[in-house]
Parts: structure tokens; sequence; C-alpha cells
């Protein structure tokens, strides 16, 4: 026991952190249980059933339109991440170069200036060169945000691989690309499933950027959500809604309870050495 | 220096090709490397930060497009709205409120989740597990769990006489507020349990066991040990729990929508407001955003300067023990 709880005798420390536990799960719960519940004004208004996941499947373009674009938005954001800042992080691990502190700097700026004070200059600018109300203008602007993160992340994890392995690449006739490759990859492969899942959480239940950048059938799920709810004026689908809750949050809650070791250690790497 | 893994000279290539070219040809790869990077961030994040103070100048109506320099009037504008000392006042209180519980309850959690058993970890998943969930899902989520109509709350704070009538949490400024850092919690308590329990595990048994041999209480323990060798994740905690709070919006755009009446406006939320729904003029959304900006980037930067302050004591202390 640790000094702290070492005071609480075991019986009143596990009714404690027990409350806590059925807090923390409540809403998740109660949210499932309510979205096949029969509830006034939804479509479930008798027995359970799915009901509710059927008006949310037939909402305006359908459940599938704004399913597939929440996907193409991750895998752009998840893609341009995961390109740049491994092809960013080796460079800034393995060379040297001109320009190289001030690029470096520049992407951690990123933090400092959040996006959403950059969000009214997006729409103008994806404008001009062709991007707006598109489904990868919303997954680069995503990906941008990922960058201080992921780029750090990268740049220590192939600072933390041993330089014999990509000499003796090297000497065995691959370019440094060939290294990269072959080699680094596959020692980097946890940086990498990190970044990932970061940027792919990070981008499919962002909100605040499609609500600015992109309308109508081009809305990723959680927007079209929020539009739902405000969709008929006084009368409010919570039943739908709260389908729409659970769509939106089995897929998360499945990849962060199967790569939650990847996520607590990311999350670590991050927070100590950022 | 990494200049010492020069890649092999192809077969072919004469020795005598001088250092100078192989070291352009060396950057010339770097760069082609750091390119996808240079390329994201120059037009989407460079590009953006120059339009923000361009459009910040501008007549800017949100359907008509540039009509040419007007400085300083969208800022002149900006500060004589309605909402925009009560915005900022708002966005300040509720930052106050939301830092202060959630490094409280995330400290908390981790001294209750510290020790290593099957217990502990099942109770660290459960408090984590909400991080998982999007700010927007969760909003919807709380949305729901408020309603009069759905929501088992309403009925509940009717039962313990705390309102008359079946009436929304959400109904009065105060409720709307507090309902708001509810959800805030909830969201966020298991995301900063875990980055004070990173800081707690650092911190040696040893330094523990040493305070004990010399017959120090519990609450010494804590005053004297665990706070001054926290304060680097402290500090790290409250600057990432006082920038998100200040950019405050998915929370309160889908649970208040920034009333009743206006009391729940935050900042960014105006900045959303004055572009496409009071004003539907970008001009003065950018003015604001460029304030928010700024702000941001001062308070950013004091932050940093105490957490390297703090940083630098841990180590004075460290060395004067």
């Amino acid at each position: 026991m640790t000094r702290f709880t070492q005071g609480l005798t075991r019986t009143p420390f596990y009714v404690l952190t027990g409350g806590l536990a059925v807090i923390f799960l409540y809403p998740i719960i109660w949210t499932a249980i309510s979205s096949v519940s029969p509830q006034p004004g939804s479509a479930q208004v008798n027995g359970f059933g799915f009901g509710n996941y059927e008006t949310v499947l037939n909402y305006q373009a359908g459940l599938w339109t704004y399913l597939g674009n929440s996907l193409v938005i991750s895998a752009t954001a998840v893609i341009a991440t995961l390109v740049a800042s491994t092809l960013g992080g080796y460079a800034f691990a393995r060379f040297t170069f001109p320009g190289k502190n001030a690029l470096f700097l520049l992407t951690l700026a990123i933090l400092m200036v959040p996006y959403a004070t950059l969000l009214i200059p997006l729409m103008t600018w994806l404008k001009t060169i062709g991007l707006n109300n598109t489904l990868v203008g919303v997954g680069l602007v995503l990906a941008v945000f990922q960058l201080p993160f992921a780029t750090f992340m990268m740049r220590i994890s192939f600072e933390a691989v041993p330089k014999e392995m990509e000499e003796a690449a090297l000497v065995d006739g691959c370019g440094s690309f060939g290294a990269l490759r072959r080699v680094l990859l596959h020692a980097v492969k946890p940086g990498l499933i990190t970044v990932g899942l970061f940027a792919f959480l990070a981008a499919w239940n962002d909100f605040m950027v499609p609500l600015f950048l992109v309308g109508g059938d081009n809305a990723p799920l959680p927007l079209a959500m929020v539009n739902m709810r405000q969709q008929v004026m006084g009368v409010i689908d919570y039943g739908a809604t709260q389908a729409g809750v659970v769509i939106l949050t089995v897929p998360c809650v499945l990849l962060f309870l199967v790569l939650q070791r990847h996520y607590v250690n990311g999350f670590m790497s991050g927070a100590l050495k950022g | 220096m990494t200049l010492t893994q020069n890649p092999p000279t192809a077969a072919g290539t004469p020795r005598v090709t001088s250092r100078r070219s192989a070291r352009t040809r060396r950057s010339l790869r770097a760069w082609a490397y750091a390119s996808p990077t240079a390329a994201l961030v120059l037009v989407f994040f460079v590009v953006p930060v120059v339009l923000v103070f361009f459009m910040s100048g501008s007549d800017w109506p949100l359907l008509a497009g540039n009509k040419g320099f007007n400085f300083p009037d969208n800022y002149t504008d900006v500060v004589d709205q309605r909402m925009f000392w009560p915005a900022i006042w708002f966005t300040l209180k509720y930052t106050v409120i939301a830092t202060v519980l959630l490094i409280a309850l995330g400290l908390g959690l981790a001294f209750l989740v510290q020790e290593a058993s099957r217990w502990r970890a099942f109770l660290r998943t459960t408090f984590l597990l909400p991080t998982a969930l999007g700010l927007a899902s969760a909003s919807l989520l709380f949305y729901a769990l408020y309603s009069p109509q759905v929501g088992p709350i309403a009925p509940l704070l009717e039962k313990l006489g705390l309102t008359e009538g079946v009436v929304s949490p959400l109904g009065t400024p105060s409720g709307a507020l507090w309902s708001t850092v509810i959800l805030i919690v909830w969201r966020f308590a298991g995301f900063y349990m875990l980055l004070l329990l990173v800081g707690l595990q650092s911190i040696p048994g040893e330094v523990y066991e040493a305070a004990r041999i010399d017959g120090a209480s519990r609450w010494q323990i804590f005053r004297g040990i665990t706070i001054p060798l926290l304060r680097p994740s402290l500090a790290l905690s409250t600057i990432m729990c006082v920038t998100g709070s200040l950019l405050a919006f998915d929370q309160f755009y889908i649970l208040t929508k920034g009333g009743p009446d206006g009391s729940t406006m935050t900042v960014v939320q105006l900045v959303y407001s004055l572009a496409f729904e009071s004003k539907r003029d970008l001009g003065m959304a950018a003015a604001l955003s460029v304030i928010v900006l700024l702000a941001l980037v001062v308070i950013n930067v004091v932050q940093l300067r105490a957490l390297r302050g703090s940083d630098d004591d841990v180590k004075k202390k460290g060395a004067a023990a």
C-alpha cells in the first residue's frame, strides 16, 4: 500500500474506489442501454430494439456517407502524419542540415498556436488552393496539428535505435532510404503505432475543424450527429442521439482497450520528454 | 557529430569528390526527407498564421470576401461587442475552475491507483476510458444525460429538492457552468491522473524510506517530498489544462450554445459566432482570433518560464539535500 492509502483500511478503500469506478463507467453504460431502450419521441417507442440505429442509418445523407467521410478524414490524417513524421523524424535524428533547427522549432511552434485561432484564415486559404469543403483538406489540417507530437516522438524513436543497425545495412549496399525502409522502420514500430493511434483518435473525434471547414454531405460523423440533434426545432430525438454516440464511441473504445499499452507508454514518453 | 556516418560512396565514384559536395548532397538528401514536414508546416501553419493577421486588418464579410484594408476597425469593433468582456471573463472563470478541479482530482486518482495490483490496474483503465471518447461524443452523451425527458440527472435533482419541477440542469447560468464542468472532469480526470502518475512513479522509493525513518508524518511527507518532486508534472498538467480550457469550444457549443442568455459564451465560441452567426464578419472573427492567439502565446511563454523555474528549484533543492 502507498503511504497515502495506508491510512485507509481495506474496506473504505474498496468502497471509495468502487464508487468512483461506477461513476466513471455509468455514463457509457447508460448510453449503450438507452440507445436500445424505449423512449418517447424516438423510433424506439415500445420494447427494446434497434429503431434508433435505423433513424441514424437513414438520417439525411445516411450513416454510411458520414461514416465514409470520417474514414477519409481519419485515413488522410493518419497517413499524412505517419509519412511526414517518419521521414521528418529520421531527418532530424540522423542528419545535420542547414535550417534543421529552424524547421524543428517551427514544427514545435504549432503547439503555441492552437488551431482554434487559425480556422478563419484556413477557410479562406483552403478555398484559394481548391481544398474548400473537402475531406482531404480537413484531414491535412488535422495532420498538421498532430505534427509536433508525432515528429518529436519519431525523432526520439530513431535516436534510440543504435547507429550500428543502419550502418550494417548501409555497408550491405542499401541507400539511406533502403536502410530506413528495411531496417529502421521495424525498430521504430512502437512509435509508429502510438503516432498513428493518436492521429486516428484525434481525427476521428474532431468536431471543430469540420464545423468550420466543411458542410452538408461532407460532414463527418461527429458533426452529422450534432447537426441531427439540432435538426428538428424544439423536439430532440434523444434515442437517435444516443445511438449516434454509441456508433462514434465503439471503435475508439475497442481501439483503446486493444492498444492500451501503446497508448499509455506513448503518452508517458511524450509527457516525460515533452 | 552525426557526420561521422557518411554513406559509403558508390563503387564508381572517384574518391577525390570534395568533402564539400558530399556534405551538400547529404544536406539535400536530409531536406528531401524533411520536405513533407516542411510542406505541411508551410502550407497549413505558416500561411494561415500570416493570413489571420492580414484578415484581421481587412474588411472581410463572410459572403462578400475581401473588400480592402480597414485596420484597426475590426479590433475596435470586436472590443465594442456586447459579448466581448463577458466572454473573456467567463472563459477565465471556467479555466480556473476546470484547472483546479482537474489537477486536484487527477492527483487524487493517481494516488489511488499508484500501486501495482489487479484491482488498481482495472481502476486505471476505468478512469482512462472516457479519454477514448471524443469531446463532441462525450458532450452529446452528457446532453442526453442532463435532459429532463430521458436523463436520470434532472429527476434526481428534483427528488433532492434542488430544482422545482423537472427542468434541465443546463437551464440556469450556474447550472450550465457546473454541468459542463462535470462533463469535463469526467472526460479529462483520467488523462491528468496518467500525467501525474508518471511523475509520482519517477520519485524514488528511497526518498520516502529516508523520510519515514526520520519520523516524518504522512502530511509532512506529502508536503515536503511528494509535492516538490512532483512540481514538473504538476506544472506541465497545469499548462495543458489552462491552455485547453482557455480554448474551450466543443463542450459549450454542444451543451449550452453559449446560453442561457450568453452566460456561458467562451472566447472561441465568440469567434465562431462573429464569423457565422451574429455578424457574419470574417475580419472581426480574425481580429478576435489574433487577440486569442497573442494572449495564448504570452500565457504559454509565461507558463513555460515558470515550469523551467520550478525545474531549477527542484534541482537546487536536490543539490542542497
